[in-house]
């Protein structure tokens, strides 16, 4: 029995067919399944491992090498405020701290409602528009204390759906086309560009 | 004053507010340069790029032809586009994938083409989720227009790009962590030699791996030729460049700057750059290529924007990333926290990175809110050493990729030049900016 | 197989001239010239990884020195190697003092101390003090990431040794590295427990105390530990063992890197049953297997009475000498526990003083053991080393773990082709290149069409032709190349069908050679010396020979033509089909029991004769491929029980014969006298790999023990990894004539095998060997007791769908003596119209579930499922 529901299995095992091999698949089966389920529950692990050929402490072990992956459910949205280098000269640490006040919560944990998670992250690459604060990897830019708390007012009501979806979607765009040729067509057609590069090699010489 | 003359390579529909899509793409010449480089033998593209003496962007600056050359003897199986980008303050590639992630997949089958691959794989940072959305509708689009998929606009050349998510892991951007990640492992470097990628890359076969930047120069090369882009620059240092300019400056923010004819200074300077440090304070110092790089003192400020420049003033370009720190900034906190970033950053895999750098982001810390000792500095060089044995540059390593090796960087070159605010924050008993 | 190296490079080791073979890895090559390189991720048995960094050394490049990782890096010539430098000695202190910087140095409680490599390259290297003033990492202290093993996180040095033999070489991957940084840690699945049957190894590799086994606790520390070198018979693998006991307890079981055999790897049962040798001292009851024997007892009034050694041995032989006087009236079972020169003994007494012919050390769950005599023998390097190998075999991992392991590393690290018939759940399958679903029945006729070149897809076969043909063509036509595993797959199917599959190959591929996957202790030793009708000691045969096998003779004691019997072992009840048959036939017998164990066997013992165990006694025993190899005393056995030689030897006195063997020495000298058989040059060469018996001998020369590779075991000259010297002919095989030996065309031709076609609601029953199955063993282990076989039905998911039940569904079970009740599990690996069950797994009530309602006559066994 599937923990994923029908449409994210059907997802999943397209995303497999795109790789060489089921594994590649890694990395966007874990996306999937948190954007299923908001995080990486045990049932999604096993399925994940069953779908890559690997074992559920390989999938965990892998997953928790990614910051992106929580292993416990968090907030629907996932506020992170970077504190490193080109932030901390702008006032990060400042942010993080306000963030902690706003939403009640300190840094790693879900605010009282469970509606937001904290996180200290490192550079987001948004250096110029620090401190840089991302929610659900969606850049908001919010540098000031009060334009972030009226994020957060905007958040709780919904009004940023359009470009917040709750945590754990990550791409919203479904991938259509593709090569859409079978691999020996396309093989045959490499093998006989390659022999008309070797023939204008041996002319040139 | 900077030289403002050089055309726009990367950024040119840097105006347009829509500027991702395929309309604006196509109504500002896009996929012109794809067209020509079908009817260009494959050898003939790649003889362009090599004469442009196109570098890579990624932080190596490796010349992306001789890169393809080295291959070409033998087939490459894939492309990997390395849209990482994790460098502190580095955020030049973001720009490029959201603002034109249709010039980036051009240059993609551009050099698949000249490659002869049939597979690419765009690897993106997982938190550039609007990145993400735009580049895979970009793809999408592409696929409808006939610029990617079976028989590109009817030649006899398919491509097929998958958009592959990261998931947040700054050391997958070393190109065979990358690759790791990409087979769905754990983002840890393999060791070379002899996993070169090259050589044994993606599932063993060889693999070329390019930056994001580098291939969204592609289009132009191949439109304007090898030799308009090698003759702006100088040197080996050819062409424009991205950089991303952060810290204590006016006007943050990405700029494409003529390399070599134009200086630090410049850069942080100029009205149509940087427009200056904030509160007009003296620079401190700069970091000059992303915060693996040693640090460049105010003397160095009139050094060219040039990879071997650079280089020989025993730091780098790198990723592109310029930060400046000025006279409010407290050394010792940057370092620290730069620190802090390798540690929990580092794959874990060698000891002395592992190890050393929570050790050495401990000691840091220690210094910084209080309970410095004096002999706490040279034990930080001491362990800066056990990583990057005699602290020279380039690097030599005890490790097996060269993120052990930048540990040491902002650490050694603060000690090195500010070793009175060590010995400052020692005798205060913690930060005197606090 | 003499491995000559054929080429070589010169390599500068600290400005000294060093020999290696092209391709090895410099640490390697180091050592072997007397340069050791320190170390810690780096294991000679595993694939380099390279990440501790213990191991650099300056090697010249195109850009000057630089240090690299000896242990990567593989020599080529002229490669200019310094490894005591002042910057190397910097790289290595410097690594060495991180690795310290987290590490709690728990030394005195942790049961590592004393034999830990970090602690040794600590004295050896670092420095006095820490330079590490701050707070360390912490995690919770030790947790059970398994049944028998325990992770201390904290005093992990992330070598990844237990991540990666866990998924590279066991398989698997049920501990993985999560994390990264320093926080990086080894952790199981939240799910799934680490209850790989090798979790032992990696307690065994790990250089510090993270991973420490639950058996072995806290129970000894290193300096008391006293340590003989050994062979393992929990199976007959024949695994090389170091066994330490602290005092004259046992404590701990480790693996000897035997090059030809283990490579330093056991299966856990073999490390962690020890603890049945010491038996269960509340334990007391004789019908149990946890009861260890300890005196003489016969039956007096019903029940078993502890007597004199006097007393019994003449009970028994006033009881043997009167079933003697009546032709046939006397036979023996069992003797696959025995050593060599316990069961050469034995068959001298058996056949030399009680005149008869009936004995047999299989309980009829083997194969017919001239036959196997007859077949050209492979060694186990042989089929690790094989292009191509076939198994008709069950599960080896449940079977042959070790043999399982090697046989994986040659699909995995060196891309061999292993074709598999099918029976069941495999773990072999994951690594096969062809799998060949076969079921009950069908072994003869599979094999039958898979050595024909036309032979086509046998008719009602679950085969799919691209699959066998594909089989067909690695297999090739002559068996070039190819190594033949046979086992006993199925103990519900007669041993004809794979029999008959056997001979089919002999003969149509003449050059393929085999290997025989029995699996119990040293049941090859046994048939080696003769305790089997038509075999004689020293691997003779006599096909004169109308000796009963063990079912045989069961029909005859139920039948009053046998009257005694002598079962060598309590293993019969245990392992024998047909319990009910057997049961009876005990009863009807007057029973003398030579055992070291309690069991249910003991219920019909007249005399109880106890016998020294495992670790317990000295002597020689014989693995699958033949190998004579010591094994070892280490501690006393307990009460007055004798070595099995000594119970030989004094019974035939009471008839009053002299059997001339009065200490194991002597019988492995008459043995090896007599026969040839390499007994005495075994038993005199205890610390080596062995002898192979039959064969040029081809000495492996043991190098060094590396305390890095190996921590614990405690001898110098244990460890062989080293080159193969070239033959070196040690065994004074005297000048005794080759006894007979059997031949394929002399072996009498198998029973036939016409299996009737199933009716379409019953399904055919593979009863396959479990690891942790109910054996004397795992009853007498109480490390291991909770890990025994549960009893399901393991079905296709065609025959669940059709049934109309699911995983967890219980089904009423229906055979030809009787029904019972279990549950089904879904498991695609069993062929459609199979149903697979662990033989001799116990019911919730701990009763054997299945094998009382089979009939065990039948070639194949059946069963029909009933949801209501
Ligand atoms: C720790 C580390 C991080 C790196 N991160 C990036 C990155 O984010 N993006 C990138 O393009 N290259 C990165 N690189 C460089 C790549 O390994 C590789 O050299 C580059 O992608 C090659 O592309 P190029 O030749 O076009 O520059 C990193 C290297 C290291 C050692
Ligand atoms: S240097 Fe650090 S990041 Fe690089 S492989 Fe080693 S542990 Fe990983
Ligand atoms: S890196 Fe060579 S032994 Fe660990």
């Amino acid at each position: 029995m599937s923990h994923f529901r029908v449409e994210f299995r059907q997802r999943a095992e397209e995303l497999i067919a795109l790789y060489p091999r089921p594994r590649s698949a890694m990395l966007p089966l874990l996306h999937l399944a948190q954007e299923q389920d908001g995080y990486l529950s045990g049932e999604a692990i096993a399925e994940v491992a069953e779908l890559t050929g690997t074992t559920s402490a390989d999938v965990r072990g892998t997953a928790l090498f990614y910051d992106m992956f929580h292993l416990e459910p968090v907030g629907q949205y996932v506020v992170a405020v970077c504190t490193n280098i080109a932030c901390l000269l702008a006032g990060g640490v400042e942010m993080l701290e306000h963030a902690s006040a706003t939403l009640g919560c300190s840094v790693g944990a879900t605010s009282p409602d469970g509606l937001f998670t904290l996180e200290e992250s490192e550079c987001l690459a948004d250096c110029d528009v620090a401190p840089c604060v991302q929610v659900n990897h969606r850049y908001v830019r919010t540098n000031t204390p009060a334009a972030f708390d009226a994020l957060v007012e905007d958040l709780r009501a919904g009004r940023r759906d359009h470009d917040v979806p709750h945590h754990g979607t990550l791409i919203r765009v479904r991938r259509n086309g593709g090569l859409h040729a079978p691999r020996t067509v396309v093989a045959a057609e490499r093998l006989e560009a390659r022999a008309a590069r070797d023939a204008r090699a041996t002319e040139t010489k | 004053m900077a030289t403002l003359s050089a055309p726009r390579i990367v950024t040119s529909r840097a105006e347009f507010a829509d500027s991702y899509t395929m309309s604006r793409y196509l109504a500002t010449g896009g996929y012109v340069a794809l067209r020509k480089a079908l009817t260009m033998f494959p050898e003939e593209v790649a003889a362009e790029v090599d004469e442009a003496s196109l570098l890579g962007r990624g932080g190596a600056g490796f010349p992306a032809g001789r890169k393809w050359s080295m291959l070409r003897k033998a087939p490459v199986s894939y492309l990997v586009v390395n849209g990482d980008e994790s460098e502190p303050a580095t955020f030049k590639d973001h720009f490029l994938v959201e603002r034109d992630p249709h010039q980036l997949i051009e240059g993609i089958v551009i050099a698949a083409y000249a490659l002869q691959v049939t597979q690419a794989f765009l690897f993106m940072r997982g938190e550039f989720a609007l990145g993400l959305e735009r580049v895979q509708q970009a793809v999408n689009d592409a696929y409808d227009h006939g610029a990617l998929g079976a028989k590109i606009f009817g030649s006899n050349f398919s491509l097929d790009i998958v958009v592959h998510p990261g998931a947040g892991a700054y050391i997958c951007g070393e190109e065979t962590s990358l690759i790791e990640a990409l087979e769905g492992k754990r983002g840890f470097p393999r060791i070379k030699p002899p996993f070169f990628p090259a050589v044994t890359g993606l599932y063993g076969e060889p693999t070329v791996v390019n930056n994001v930047e580098t291939m969204s120069n592609l289009p132009w090369i191949v439109e304007n030729g090898g030799a308009a882009f090698a003759a702006l620059g100088a040197g080996r240092s050819t062409g424009t460049r991205l950089f991303a300019l952060a810290g204590r400056v006016r006007n943050p923010g990405v700029y494409e700057v003529e390399m070599v004819k134009n200086t630090f200074r410049d850069l942080i300077y100029d009205p149509a750059f940087g427009g200056g440090v904030i509160g007009d304070a003296a620079i401190k110092a700069i970091i000059p290529g992303g915060v693996s790089a040693p640090w460049f003192g105010p003397d160095l400020l009139d050094l060219p924007l040039g990879q071997d420049e650079v280089a020989e003033k025993g730091s780098m370009l790198g990723s592109g990333s310029i930060v400046v720190l000025d006279e409010t900034t407290c050394v010792v906190r940057a370092a620290w926290r730069i620190t802090k970033f390798f540690a929990r950053e580092s794959c874990g895999q060698c000891t002395p990175c592992r190890e050393g750098s929570g050790w050495i982001e401990r000691v840091m810390y220690r210094l910084e809110h209080g309970g410095g000792r004096l002999e706490d500095i040279d034990l930080l060089l001491d362990l800066c050493d056990n990583i990057a044995p005699g602290l020279t540059w380039p690097p030599q390593q005890t490790t097996i990729c060269v993120l052990g090796p930048s540990i040491p960087s902002s650490v050694h070159s603060a000690i090195q030049m500010f070793r009175d605010d060590f010995v400052a924050h020692v005798e205060h008993g913690g930060c005197p900016h606090d | 197989m003499t491995d000559v190296i054929k080429s070589s490079v010169t390599i500068t080791v600290n400005g000294r001239a060093v020999e290696a073979r092209p391709g090895e890895l410099l640490i390697e090559a180091a050592e072997r010239a007397g340069t050791y390189v320190p170390r810690f991720c780096y294991h000679p048995r595993m694939e380099p990884v390279g990440i501790c960094r213990m191991c650099l050394v300056e090697v010249d490049g195109p850009r000057g020195a630089t240090l690299q990782p000896a242990c990567f890096l593989k020599v080529n010539d002229g490669m200019n190697v310094v490894t005591d430098s002042e910057k190397v000695k910097k790289a290595q202190d410097g690594v060495l003092e991180f690795l310290l910087a987290n590490h709690p140095l728990d030394c005195p409680v942790c049961d590592k101390g004393g034999e830990c490599p970090l602690q040794d390259q600590t004295l050896a290297h670092g420095s006095g003090e820490t330079r590490f003033v701050e707070e360390k990492r912490h995690f919770v202290k030790p947790v059970e990431i398994g049944e028998l093993v325990l992770l201390d996180r904290e005093r992990c040095i992330q070598c990844a040794r237990c991540t990666r033999f866990a998924s590279d070489v066991a398989g698997d991957a049920q501990i993985a590295f999560a994390g990264r940084g320093d926080l990086i840690e080894v952790a199981p699945s939240p799910t799934q427990p680490f209850d790989s049957v090798f979790s032992g190894n990696t307690v065994q590799i790990c250089p510090v105390g993270a991973l420490t086994a639950k058996p072995y606790r806290f129970s000894a520390r290193p300096w008391d530990l006293e340590q003989v070198e050994s062979t393992c018979t929990t199976c007959a693998v024949g695994c090389r063992v170091a066994v330490q006991s602290s005092g004259n307890r046992l404590s701990r079981v480790l693996g000897v890197d035997s090059d030809p055999v283990n490579h330093g790897w056991l299966c856990d049962k073999g490390r962690f049953t020890l603890d049945s040798v010491d038996g269960n001292e509340a334990s007391s009851d004789p019908l149990q297997a946890s009861t260890r024997i300890t005196e003489p007892m016969v039956r007096r009034d019903g029940v078993l009475t502890a007597v004199s050694w006097g007393e019994a041995l003449a009970a028994a032989a006033r009881l043997l000498r009167a079933a003697a006087a009546t032709p046939n009236g006397v036979g023996a079972i069992g003797g696959a526990a025995l050593t060599n020169e316990g069961a050469f003994a034995w068959e001298r007494f058996l056949r030399g003083v009680l005149g008869t012919d009936h004995l047999d050390a299989q309980y009829g769950d083997g194969l017919d053991a001239a036959l196997l005599q007859s077949l050209p023998a492979a060694t186990i390097d042989e089929a690790a080393g094989a292009p191509v190998v076939l198994t008709l075999t069950g599960d080896l991992r449940e079977e042959l773990p070790i043999l399982f392991l090697r046989l994986r590393e040659s699909a995995v690290r060196y891309h061999r082709d292993i074709v598999e018939l099918a029976y069941g759940a495999s773990a072999l399958r994951a690594v096969a290149r062809v799998s060949l679903p076969v079921r009950p029945g069908e072994t003869h006729l599979l094999v039958e069409s898979l050595t024909r070149a036309d032979g086509g897809v046998p008719h009602e076969s679950v085969v799919h032709e691209g699959d066998l043909n594909a089989a067909r063509r690695l297999i090739g036509e002559t068996g070039e190349g190819l190594v033949v595993i046979v086992g006993r797959a199925n103990l519900a199917e007669d041993a004809s069908v794979i029999e008959t599959a056997i001979r089919t190959i002999a003969e149509r591929l003449p050059r393929a050679k085999f290997l025989p996957a029995l699996r119990r202790s040293n049941v090859r030793g046994a048939l080696d010396m003769g305790l089997s009708p038509q075999l004689r000691p020293g691997r003779g045969y006599d096909a004169s020979s109308n000796g009963r096998d063990t079912l045989a003779q069961l029909e005859a004691l139920r039948s009053g033509e046998q009257r005694a019997l002598v079962l060598l072992g309590g293993g019969l009840l245990g392992n024998v089909l047909d319990v009910a048959g057997a049961r009876e036939a005990l009863e009807a017998a007057e029973v003398v029991v030579v055992t070291g164990h309690g069991g249910a066997s003991l219920a019909y013992a007249d005399v109880v004769l106890p016998a020294a165990v495992q670790h317990e006694r000295t002597g020689t025993v014989t693995n699958i491929e033949g190998r004579v190899t010591a094994v070892a005393a280490k501690v006393v056995a307990p009460g007055s029980a004798w070595p099995d030689v000594a119970i030989a030897a004094e019974l035939a006195e009471e008839f009053g014969q002299h059997l001339g063997l009065t200490s194991v020495e002597q019988a492995a000298k008459a043995l090896e006298d007599a026969t040839g058989y390499p007994a005495l040059s075994a038993l005199h060469d205890a610390t080596s790999d062995g002898i192979l018996v039959g064969r040029e001998h081809d000495r492996v020369a043991r190098r060094p023990l590396d305390p890095m590779a190996f921590p614990g075991i405690r001898s110098t000259e244990t460890v062989g990894l080293g080159a193969h010297t070239g033959a070196t002919s040690f065994v004074s095989a005297s000048a005794a004539p080759a006894p007979a030996r059997a031949l394929l065309e002399r072996v009498r031709a198998g029973r036939g095998a016409n299996v009737p076609l199933a009716d379409a609601y019953s399904l055919r029953v593979n009863l396959s060997r479990r690891l942790y199955d109910n054996g004397i063993a795992m009853q007498g282990s109480p490390a291991l007791a909770n890990l025994r076989a549960v009893a399901v039905l393991r079905l296709n998911h065609f025959d669940l769908d059709r049934l109309g039940v699911v995983t967890g569904d219980a089904v009423n079970v229906v055979g030809v003596r009787g029904a019972t009740r279990l549950s089904v599990a879904l498991d695609d690996a069993v062929p459609r119209g199979t149903t697979e069950v662990a033989f001799g797994a116990l019911d919730a009530a701990g009763d054997d579930v299945l094998r009382p309602i089979l009939d065990c006559r039948q070639v194949v066994s059946q069963v029909r499922l009933e949801t209501k």
